[in-house]
């Protein structure tokens, strides 16, 4: 079948990209999200999208989806009401947690004191004890476990954590197994499974959260199978997954605590597609909507993974796309504190009700937007009319901050509130940049998400991130991503071993054996071994350290290669290297399918005169001053335009801002490309 | 005094900084210090610094004043007293408190401090102190319970130059890590601090090349002032002028037996400034526990329980110092003689909190929280493994009950430290010959109030291999105070069940106690006080905690509720009971201390299983 689609449920709107595989033609439509079900708004996006395409929805092959059902679960405290069955003396691991406090000192005074995600109440010890090298010290006790457990009933979903699990899982298997029997019904999730490593809280934590969001996932997945299988949706549907992979849905509703990401990482993965076709493969990302921002690294076209998926205070271990996320985007509200009389910008966001001042719903705290607003930076309507900038009111509201601070006007106010939000930004792109050991300047910035190519140029003069990359579209970016991204699926294990107690031998024969049990999934879900692309990452540390560094191999590599490999990437994160012997933690293979053959949409050439796409002028303040500024419409741009800054380019998801001393180049891929001007 | 050498001869120039621009390099400066610390915890080796972050950056202005860090140590008084040169890519280290007026306060605490320099000028300082497992001396970890000199208590690193111009001194380090017992460790996390001081460093010249040096001070020097302004409206709004408070607590011994040693803090404000005075606490002790106290430390702990409450996101300096006056009498408890011992400091590091948060909880409820800081109580134990002989020591801080607060409930077994966190049992149990039984907070043992106190917390270690273990407690003899009509909380406790049956009951300060394999230690921590009056407590919620096993059926009688051991609460009882409580119970005070000291102590033997300590008497 001839016909891709991606996906992309957000808070406000569902973007729908339907990809034509032979031509690489693209087709999109957006409709508003559904929240009581967001298949009634995907449903109606397909067939909005395909009635354009002049297709039936017969013809799609897959529906590749990101999503946020499992994210907006957590977010919203709304998960399943979770059962927990620890060792023994362990029952309060989640109560205890790592016993950390956020905050300096004194933080504890502030700090609320939180509510376990599986409920004291729902908590249950089973008589059982594995050592540490999975030797049984305590058999299990099934009789009182079996009493225990009644004691569950009314339970959503189980989660199993005992100790040491990672080493033996023959207990845990045992466990799940009693407990099918004395809560028919009912979902189980074992740590054992869910992610077999060292650290019982992390382990446990993480093993709930499946727990708690897999019901709703499953429903989730079952009802949009169910209801694009009814419009006539012939093709399988597929899910991104946070590490960037799509997994099957069933694969997902099984271990949803790998999707807290999706949405991000589709954003990642769009990102990698549209940065390709303008020939940059390594850059920064940076996806600013209206109460977050997200950041990436993207290097030779691999986004960077890490093995902890943080949604909002919530850490778990999974394996995600490193995307750090800053509580601060278009809706974050300026203040002043009355003792300091500092700028803060956020953590508080007016949200999309009531919204910045500007938006005139009732809002009346000054927030970025209304400081763009202030600035000339945003045109009068946004989401094609759907929103009227009330330009008096963002004034109003940023005058206050003028008040508190003695600035000289509105304007001085806006552009602190911008500066202030701009080097929050940079602060999260120096987290995966500058802090792994990467400079900024070696990398290009893609930017998208609603408010992304507003505060582009600006980050781009702060990382020293040239081009700064504006896709087309920014703002269904994510359905791109959804789109272009190919099967993939990863097998890990725990397996500590210092180097002197393991051989070359052992270390292929684990790669092999996970790279086996990857591939076989990939294979059920129809691809072929010789289609499939596998690659092998192990974490290594000194022995004693408590962190591990992620080091990518060939097959085949030494265990003396490995080590010299790992020094390497430690003198370049921390700058020297220690005596000490090295110790592999964990391995893992990642197997993926073919890159699905999607065309850029190419521009019509043209000439670096831009003046065609001119649709008046417009006064913005740059630099301390207001400017006489050019307004050009996205969609008359041709390739090789250039379009001198200060200018505005307006489309119809987004605006793009090009400062002074900057030009944006029009690539025929779509992307405009944001350069410095040479002096 | 260090003299300090610098190339380009042309002052620093003020210069007028907008006030965006200053909040932008806060902003910048908060990021490299939570840089300082990754650094730090991903390279270290010992589990004290990289699993429970036992350690403390500082990044200083030009002249050493703390621009960000979480914590005390004082440049200025370690360049007063080093005697040389400093120049570009010297590091200095130390580990003595007595050569440094205690910037740092035991010789576990090694501390790195480096100058930033800018075209050949000196822009600031980069420092970081961690806790190092071992140092040497007579016990594994350093820090002998029976102390009475610091020469028992490990090598003592005076300050001196690690690396001259760039160049380390490496006979100097050898001839350190010869004295210790985990060379290793102390080699990897040392190069960990320096990593993240180097780190620190880079980003304040980043920070010079982007706005220029000038510039930079200049934000220094305003956010300084942003401090001081903003210390001067707190201090003028909550203390009135010339009244004096004063609030006493006890450290419980000094693990030669002699106790509860008083500790006295008294304030008073006088124009804008106030004075911090120390009088009145006891001598300096013969153990251990002397804690020696910076001038500055005592200014920074006090404006953090200040500010924390007023704007949460400033971020902390030292600029508001000159508002504060500190006395510290000589050969107290806080300024010790040399060369007494101090390794076992902690306890009045923790209770200087509890200490201020008394002070100024008069003033202020907003802060009024029960008491908490037991300590930050030390769990050691290592020996050799029988099979291969290898030597193991462990080095871990434990954590109790976070006190009822005035905006709710203290969690169960979290740390009053910023950022330090539990070690994992699996974690322990890998590395370690020892299995952990239990891991779980202690019904009861956090105070009765309106907002409970937190429980503490009940680790059982189970010995594998023959070996020693120390503990450093406290708060076994003194009560974690309630506030506000609250109850305290439960004291610690410790106990270790000899494989053969035998119960030994174990001073809350002890080392090198033999053990065997198949014994089991119960490692009991404190309860947080209450907060407000447990009679108005929610009976439904005490029933859930019944349910969820935080408090007893019978523990749920002090809040005035009677419920089942299901947590069933009888509505007509609850009522009946409370009524009665109220009409029999005395006058709630502010502060429930628990019984009178006389009591205390004349029940010490019976309720504790602990002969009760001597009164302290002067070295």
């Amino acid at each position: 079948m001839r016909y891709r689609l991606g996906v992309d449920v957000g808070g406000t709107f569902t973007d729908i990209l339907l990809i034509d595989q032979d031509s690489g033609r693209t087709f999109r439509a957006k409709t508003p999200s559904t929240p009581h079900d967001q298949s009634v708004g995907v449903l109606a996006g397909i067939e909005k999208a395909c009635a354009e395409a002049g297709i039936s929805l017969a013809e799609i092959g897959q529906v590749l989806h990101g999503t946020t059902v499992a994210t907006n679960a957590i977010l919203e405290g709304k998960g399943a009401r979770v059962g927990l069955v620890t060792t023994a003396g362990f029952r309060q691991v989640l109560q205890i947690a790592r016993s950390f406090v956020p905050g300096g000192l004194a933080g504890w005074i502030i700090w609320p004191k939180p509510e376990p995600l599986a409920a004291l109440e729902d908590t249950v010890e089973a008589v059982e004890r594995v050592a540490a090298d999975g030797s049984v010290v305590t058999a299990l006790d099934e009789e009182s476990l079996r009493i225990s457990l009644r004691r569950l009933k009314g339970v959503e979903a189980l989660a199993v954590s005992l100790i040491n699990s990672y080493a033996f899982d023959g207990h845990e298997r045992r466990v799940a197994e009693i407990a099918a029997e004395e809560l028919p019904g009912v979902p189980i999730s074992i740590s054992s499974e869910v992610l077999p490593e060292m650290r019982e809280y992390e382990r446990t934590i993480t093993t709930v959260v499946n727990s708690y969001v897999q019901p709703q996932v499953a429903r989730y997945m079952d009802n949009l199978a169910t209801k694009i299988a009814g419009g006539g949706v012939d093709g399988n549907l597929y899910v991104l997954r946070s590490d960037g992979g799509l997994a099957s849905a069933a694969a997902a509703a099984a271990a949803p605590v790998n999707l807290l990401l999706s949405g991000p990482a589709g954003g990642v993965a769009g990102a990698t597609w549209v940065a390709e076709q303008a020939g940059f493969p390594d850059f920064l990302t940076f996806d600013m909507g209206g109460t977050s921002t997200d950041v990436a690294l993207v290097q030779n076209l691999q986004p960077r993974t890490g093995r902890e998926t943080k949604v909002g205070d919530l850490a778990v271990r999974s394996a995600s796309v490193d995307v750090r996320t800053v509580g601060a985007g278009g809706g974050s509200i300026a203040h002043v504190p009355e003792l300091t009389r500092a700028l803060r910008v956020g953590p508080q966001s007016a949200g999309a009700v009531p919204g910045p001042a500007a938006y005139n719903r009732g809002g009346e705290d000054p927030t970025v937007t209304d400081a763009n607003v202030v600035l000339g930076y945003l045109p009068t309507q946004l989401a094609g009319g759907e929103i009227v900038l009330d330009r008096d009111r963002a004034r109003q509201a940023v005058q206050r901050i003028a008040d508190a601070m003695g600035l000289p006007s509105a304007e001085a106010a806006a552009q602190g509130i911008v500066d202030i939000v701009n080097e929050n930004m940079f602060g999260a792109l120096r987290l995966v940049s500058v802090q792994q050991g990467f400079d900024p300047r070696d990398f290009a910035l893609v930017a998208f998400g609603g408010a992304g190519p507003l505060h582009a140029n600006a980050l781009g003069r702060l990382t020293g991130s040239w081009p700064v990359i504006i896709p087309p579209s920014p703002g269904v970016l994510c359905a791109y991503g959804d789109a272009t991204t190919s099967l993939r699926d990863e097998a890990a294990r725990t397996h500590i071993r210092r180097f002197s107690r393991l051989t070359d031998a052992e270390l292929a024969d684990l790669l092999a054996e996970l790279a086996e049990t990857a591939a076989a999934t990939l294979e059920a879900e129809g691809i072929d071994r010789a289609a499939q692309t596998v690659t092998y990452q192990v974490d290594v540390r000194y022995h004693g350290q408590g962190f591990e560094i992620p080091i990518t191999l060939e097959p085949g590599t030494g265990l003396d290669a490995l080590g010299k490999a790992f020094d390497a990437e430690h003198e370049r994160l921390f700058s020297f290297l220690l005596g000490n012997e090295h110790e592999l933690v964990s391995a893992r293979a990642a197997v993926s399918g073919p890159r699905p053959n999607v065309q850029p949409a190419a521009l019509a050439e043209g000439t670096e005169d831009a003046s065609a796409a001119v649709t008046g002028t417009h006064k913005v303040w740059v630099e301390g001053g207001w400017a006489e500024t050019t307004v050009y419409d996205r969609s008359k741009l041709l390739a090789g335009n250039i379009v001198q800054g200060p200018a505005i380019v307006v489309e119809m998801d987004s605006t793009t801002l090009v400062l002074p001393g900057h030009a944006a180049f029009a690539h025929e891929s779509g992307c405009l490309l944001i350069s410095p001007v040479e002096a | 005094m260090a003299q300090i050498i610098e190339t380009a001869t042309a002052p620093l120039t003020p210069v007028d900084v907008d006030p965006i621009t200053i909040d932008i390099i806060e902003n910048a400066l908060r990021n490299a210090r939570y840089e300082m610390d990754e650094v730090l915890f991903r390279t270290a080796l010992s589990p004290g610094i990289r699993e429970q972050h036992d350690e403390f950056p500082l990044i200083g202005d030009p002249s050493g004043r703390m621009v960000v860090g979480q914590f005390g140590l004082s440049i200025p008084a370690l360049l007063d007293g080093f005697e040389g040169t400093i120049e570009e890519g010297d590091v200095l280290l130390t580990s003595d408190p007595y050569s440094c007026d205690g910037a740092i306060s035991h010789a576990n605490d090694w501390l790195v401090v480096m100058p930033i320099y800018v075209a050949g000028r000196v822009v600031g300082w980069a420092s970081m102190f961690g806790h190092m497992s071992d140092v040497g001396g007579k016990t594994p970890c350093s820090m002998p319970t029976d102390a009475r000199t610091i020469f028992e208590e490990g090598v003592v690193i005076p300050p001196f130059k690690l690396y001259s111009r760039g160049v380390l001194n490496e006979d100097a380090l050898r001839i350190i890590l010869n004295q210790v017992r985990q060379p290793d460790w102390n080699r990897a996390d040392l190069n960990g601090i320096i990593a993240a001081c180097r780190t620190a460093s880079r980003r304040i010249q980043e920070l010079c090349a982007r706005f220029g040096a000038d510039t930079y001070t200049s934000a220094l020097d305003a956010l300084l002032r942003r401090n001081y302004d903003a210390m001067k409206t707190l201090l003028s709004m909550l203390f009135e002028d010339g009244e004096t408070l004063t609030f006493a607590d006890y450290i419980c011994d000094d693990g030669v037996g002699y106790g509860p040693y008083k500790l006295v803090l008294s304030l008073t404000r006088t124009g804008d400034k106030v004075l911090l005075d120390f009088s009145g606490s006891d001598p300096q002790a013969q153990g251990p526990i002397n804690y020696y106290i910076n001038e500055n430390l005592a200014r920074m702990f006090f404006g953090i329980y200040l500010i924390t409450v007023a704007d949460p996101q400033i971020l902390w300096n030292d600029g508001f110092y000159p508002l504060v006056d500190v006395h510290i009498p000589e050969k107290s408890f806080w300024k010790p003689e040399y060369p007494a011992a101090l390794n076992a400091r902690n306890h009045g590091i923790g209770r200087i909190f509890d200490l201020f948060g008394g002070l100024l909880g008069q003033k202020t409820p907003d802060l009024l929280n029960a008491a908490g800081f037991s300590s930050s109580p030390h769990f050691m134990y290592s020996g050799n493994r029988s099979d291969t002989g290898e030597w193991f020591q462990l080095y871990s801080i434990g954590f109790g009950g976070i006190p009822g607060r005035p905006i709710g409930d203290g969690p169960d077994g979290h740390s009053l430290w910023p950022s330090f966190t539990n070690i994992p049992c699996e974690f322990l149990e890998s590395y370690y010959p020892m299995r952990i039984e239990r891991w779980e907070t202690v019904a009861d043992t956090g105070g009765a109030g309106l907002h409970r106190g937190g429980n503490g917390v009940d680790v059982a270690y189970r010995f594998l291999e023959p070996g020693t273990i120390a503990i450093h407690d406290d708060r076994w003899l003194t009560y974690p105070w309630g506030v506000n009509a609250g109850e305290p909380g439960a004291r610690g406790r410790k106990w270790i069940e000899r494989a053969d049956g035998r119960v030994e009951t174990l001073p809350s300060k002890i080392h090198d106690v033999p053990v065997r394999p198949g014994d089991l230690l119960h490692f009991v921590t404190w309860g947080g006080g209450g907060w407000g009056d447990p009679l108005e407590r929610d009976p439904a919620l005490v029933g859930l905690e019944v349910r969820r096993g935080l408090v007893t059926a019978e523990g749920a009688a002090t809040y005035g509720v009677v419920c089942d051991q299901d947590g069933a609460v009888d509505t007509g009882a609850t009522a009946e009971l409370r009524e009665r409580l109220r009409a029999t119970r005395p006058e709630p005070s502010v502060f429930n201390m628990g019984p009178p000291m006389e009591e205390i102590l004349a029940r010490c033997e019976e309720e504790t299983g602990l002969p009760a300590p001597k009164p302290p008497v002067r070295v």
